[in-house]
Order: structure tokens, then C-alpha cells, then sequence
């Protein structure tokens, strides 16, 4: 039964200077799941960003994607990359002030039997209506070692002043 | 003040409070209630005798489904009430196509569409899946599901939102979880969580 407060806050980082890349490591294994919410802008025009599990960039990440654009419902999949495709960021031609949210669930994170899967809700949303998008994916990264370490990178660019980044665990009883 | 004699009963307890407030342990907004992670196949999750002390439930886990399929279905059914009291919609998409589909006066709700993988797709990959169930304990409203559901395989998968009803204004007091896929895998895991309101 009800085993007291079972969603922390790990860590959570604020940008006071742009960076390429957030790190959230020695991830302890004593949750169940792990909950990444972001709000993300980049110096770039892209609207990515990515994580990567205990610094793995071999190519053992997939996602399929399902997204509305405001006019249509479109769904799409990547295989073989190096990274989770699983955040938003608001790239550089949106307008000021324009941030992405994104939250992933990454599930069963510290089992060492199955391969990983998260769970991710993220939304753009623009002023000019271009690159306006609410998207739901889910993404695998073929391991079924325990996840320690996340890194959330930029690939092209670098993430802006006031982009946030906070890191939650879910145990259960 | 004396202890003499000890700390043995609650007039006890009361007489060291001094008029003071008493000791309520405060657990947090987010509870877990009870998580079942499966040694062997199995063919139905049941969560029994949830208290109606929260505002919702959730429950956050991983699954695949033992049948010889490419994925499958998950369903969600209350009270162990199997009259066609519920109803589901789907959407999701697959790579290439986005689908919606529904279901009305089903003898149970979804969890997931086709969002269930199964034995015949790549091994050691596991469908995941959160369920918010809201409002449950309330005796005036039906009860309405929502899910985020998915699964990807390098090569196929599934994103999915799903919603459910289930037409009773019963409060919730036993789920269980079964798939149309045969039965849930080893190492498949389901946590329930309740969320309670201020």
C-alpha cells in the first residue's frame, strides 16, 4: 500500500549560458521510471533535440513518430540512429520568447532483462503557425543495460539562456 | 515531564502531546499502490481493493504479449464488471499511416490498440504504456481512461492515444489487465499510483 512521496525531483538544470548539451549522470536505480520534462530553444532553425543513454552513439536508437501539424495527422519512423529523437526545441526562426515543451516517460530505466522504450509527448507552437506541431512518440534503444547516465544534446548549435531541463523518479512499492 | 513506564499507549501518546498537534505522517501527493512485475506468462493483472482515498490513478508499465502475433491489444476492465459497458478510441500511428478507430458497448475498455507487441516481433522489446484513470473514486461520473502507449522496434512500432469509458458511476475498486495477444510476458511490469487532489 501507499509507501509515503514516490515522485522525486533528481536534478534540475536552468541554463545561465548556452551549451551544447546537458548531462544528468550517476542516475541511481532505485526507481522505477524516470520522467525528463524540457523546455528547450536553440541557436539553430532545428526543432530536435536529442538523449542519449549512458553514452552510447552507436547506432541502437528508433523512434516512430505521430504528429499533428495543424492541418494534417501525419506518422513517421527513424531507425538506426545514434541518439532518442524524443525532445522538441523552438528553433531560432521562431519567435522570441518561443520555448518547446517536452516530457518523457523513460520507462523501466534501471531493469537489466529488455530493451528500453520512452514514452514522449512534446509540442511546438509558434506564432507565425509554421513549425506548430503536438506530437506523441515513442522510441527504443536496443539495450538492456541500466540507464545511469541521459545526455541531452543539441547535435547543431547550442541550447539558449533559460532553457530548462529537470530530471524526475518514479519508484514503486 | 516523567516517562516513567514508557511510551505504551495512545492515552499515553496524549498526555507527552502537551496540547500539542498530534504526529499524521504526510505521504506525498503521488503514491505508489501496488506493482506487479511478472517471474512467469500471465494471463491477467488485477489491482483489488484500491482505496478511494485519491483523486486518480495511474498505471505506468511495460508489457508484450506472449501470442503469435506482431502486436495486439491491451484491455482494461473495473469492478470485474464484463456486461458492454464500455466504449474506446484510438489514434495512432505506425511510420506510415495514422489510424483512428473506436469501439462502442465493448465488454471491456483499451489500453492500447495494436499498440500491444507480441511474441512474433523483435525479442526483448516491450510496449509502454501510461494509464490515467480519473476521477475514479467519484459516484456521479462515469469513468473516463486516457492512455500514452507505444511501442517501437527498429523497423516497426506504434505511437498511440487511446481513451476509454466505462458507462458505471461506481467508484473504482479493482482493475484488471489482460491482452488479446494471449498472456503478458515474463518480465512484463505494472505499477498503479495514486494522485490525490489538495
Amino acid at each position: 500500500m501507499a509507501a509515503g512521496n514516490t515522485y522525486d525531483a533528481i536534478a534540475t538544470q536552468t541554463l545561465s549560458s548556452a551549451a551544447a548539451s546537458v548531462t544528468f549522470s550517476s542516475i541511481a536505480g532505485t526507481y522505477t521510471d524516470l520522467v525528463l520534462v524540457t523546455s528547450i530553444r536553440k541557436s539553430t532553425t532545428g526543432v530536435s533535440a536529442y538523449l542519449r543513454a549512458n553514452n552510447d552513439s552507436g547506432t541502437n536508437y528508433s523512434t516512430t513518430y505521430l504528429y499533428g501539424s495543424g492541418t494534417s495527422a501525419i506518422s513517421t519512423r527513424d531507425t538506426n540512429r545514434t541518439f532518442f529523437d524524443s525532445l522538441g526545441a523552438a528553433g531560432s526562426s521562431m519567435a522570441a520568447g518561443t520555448f518547446a515543451l517536452s516530457v518523457n516517460h523513460i520507462m523501466n530505466y534501471a531493469n537489466s532483462t529488455t530493451n528500453k522504450t520512452v514514452l514522449a509527448r512534446k509540442q511546438y507552437s509558434n506564432t507565425s503557425g509554421t513549425w506548430d506541431y503536438v506530437e506523441a512518440s515513442v522510441s527504443l534503444w536496443r539495450s538492456t543495460a541500466a540507464i545511469t547516465q541521459l545526455d541531452v544534446l543539441a547535435i547543431s548549435g547550442n541550447f539558449d539562456i533559460g532553457s530548462t531541463f529537470s530530471l524526475y523518479g518514479i519508484a514503486s512499492a | 515531564m516523567s516517562n516513567a513506564g514508557g511510551f505504551k499507549s495512545l492515552n499515553r501518546y496524549y498526555d507527552m502531546l502537551a496540547g500539542n498537534a498530534a504526529y499524521v505522517p504526510i505521504f506525498g501527493a503521488y503514491d505508489s499502490i501496488a506493482t506487479t512485475t511478472l517471474g512467469s506468462a500471465q494471463t491477467t493483472i488485477t489491482f483489488s481493493s484500491i482505496p478511494s482515498t485519491y483523486t486518480h490513478l495511474q498505471i505506468r508499465g511495460i508489457a508484450r504479449a506472449t501470442g503469435s502475433f506482431t502486436n495486439a491489444d491491451g484491455l482494461i476492465r473495473f469492478n470485474s464488471d464484463t456486461g458492454a459497458n464500455y466504449a474506446h478510441h484510438a489514434l495512432y500511428g505506425d511510420g506510415a499511416n495514422v489510424t483512428t478507430t473506436a469501439g462502442t458497448s465493448t465488454t471491456s475498455g483499451r489500453f492500447a490498440r495494436n499498440a500491444q507487441i507480441a511474441n512474433n516481433n523483435t525479442a526483448s522489446c516491450f510496449s509502454a504504456f501510461v494509464v490515467d484513470i480519473l476521477d475514479y473514486a467519484n459516484a456521479s461520473k462515469y469513468k473516463t481512461v486516457r492512455t500514452l502507449v507505444g511501442y517501437d522496434a527498429n523497423g516497426s512500432g506504434i505511437s498511440e492515444l487511446e481513451s476509454s469509458l466505462w458507462q458505471s458511476t461506481s467508484a473504482v475498486t479493482q482493475i484488471d489487465l489482460t491482452t488479446d495477444g494471449g498472456n503478458f510476458a515474463q518480465y512484463s511490469s505494472f505499477a498503479l499510483y495514486g494522485i490525490k487532489g489538495a
